[in-house]
């Protein structure tokens, strides 16, 4: 298992980067800060295999929870709304 | 109408059928795979119903150890019941007195099929995907869902290797039913986060329970 960089509680940042090809980072949460909530372990990269690649070594994945009115400016719920989504490593900078 | 018109109408195949017989048939060819294999894999998908998930709420439900498990190791947890979890984990996220868990995959379809079999169209549509992250409120509403403020709303995008099963909160009125029982109070759209469990026949259902038709 890679190492993880990154610990629970952890402030972090999506990077705001737009490589061609299949990527399992959505476009909306890029440039984003949220916290770390858990870390999932570590998974062969996601844009290795999609290039019939063996994805290995495998990188560490985490949930990162992000506040909804930090992702939409407009946002229309409550201050306590969360999104969670699956990031990995190499997709994060510390924040 | 005749006979031969009651069997149907002839129609070409659409480019995606189109697409999945020719690969089929070929990996059949080239000895990878068999249509007997095929077929007994779509049988053991058709065979996959919300009724798995079910039983894992249920004894969730009536099994605080077992709960608590379940949300430290959703898979091993699963396992337990005899419920394999092949090449994935599995989260189960928890709703509570002030937290609403809701899953969507934005980038395709991801769904926890193991424990709920075939995904409804809704999950796979453009319109579910995109706009239950940015607008979920609005979107639970839709489902007839409707969630006061001092409940807050946690989306999760399913968007690498882990799948999702909501555990829902367990409905007044069951004191003392037995886990086959509860079981039956668990529908399909409560485990995606876009219900409540059904609640106890004796009552009369509260506006905010009401579930779009399955």
């Amino acid at each position: 298992m890679a190492e993880a960089k990154y610990s629970v509680g952890q402030k972090v940042r999506v990077m705001e980067s737009y490589p061609v090809g299949h990527v399992r980072t959505p476009f909306y949460i890029r440039g984003h800060s949220g916290t770390i909530e858990r870390i999932c372990g570590s998974f062969p990269n996601p844009e290795e295999l999609a290039q019939m690649r063996d994805g290995l070594p495998e990188r560490p994945l985490y949930r990162v929870r992000f506040r909804q009115k930090e992702v939409w400016p407009d946002y229309r719920g409550t201050d306590a709304d969360v999104i969670e989504v699956e990031i990995f490593q190499h997709w994060l900078e510390a924040a | 109408m005749n006979a031969r018109e009651k069997l149907g109408k002839y129609r070409p195949l659409t480019y995606y059928q189109l697409m999945e017989v020719t690969l089929r048939e070929l990996l059949v060819e080239k000895g990878l795979t068999s249509e007997a294999e095929v077929k007994a894999e779509v049988e053991a998908m058709r065979a996959r119903t919300p009724e798995r998930g079910a039983r894992v709420v249920a004894r969730a439900w009536i099994d605080p150890e077992y709960r608590k498990r379940l949300l430290q190791d959703g898979t091993r947890a699963c396992e337990e019941l005899g419920l394999e979890i092949p090449q994935l984990k599995l989260v189960v996220v928890e709703n509570t007195r002030d937290t609403h868990n809701v899953i969507v995959c934005t980038l395709c379809s991801c769904y926890p099929r193991v424990l709920l079999g075939i995904p409804p169209d809704w999950y796979k549509s453009r319109n579910y995907r995109s706009r239950m992250v940015r607008e979920p409120r609005k979107v639970l509403s839709e489902f007839g869902l409707r969630l006061p403020r001092n409940i807050s709303v946690r989306v999760h995008d399913s968007t690498a290797d882990m799948r999702y099963l909501v555990l829902p909160m367990r409905p007044a009125g069951t004191e003392g039913w037995s886990e086959q029982r509860l079981a039956k109070l668990v529908n399909r759209n409560s485990m995606i986060g876009v219900a409540l469990p059904d609640v106890p026949a004796a009552k009369k259902k509260p506006k905010s329970a009401k579930t779009r038709a399955r």
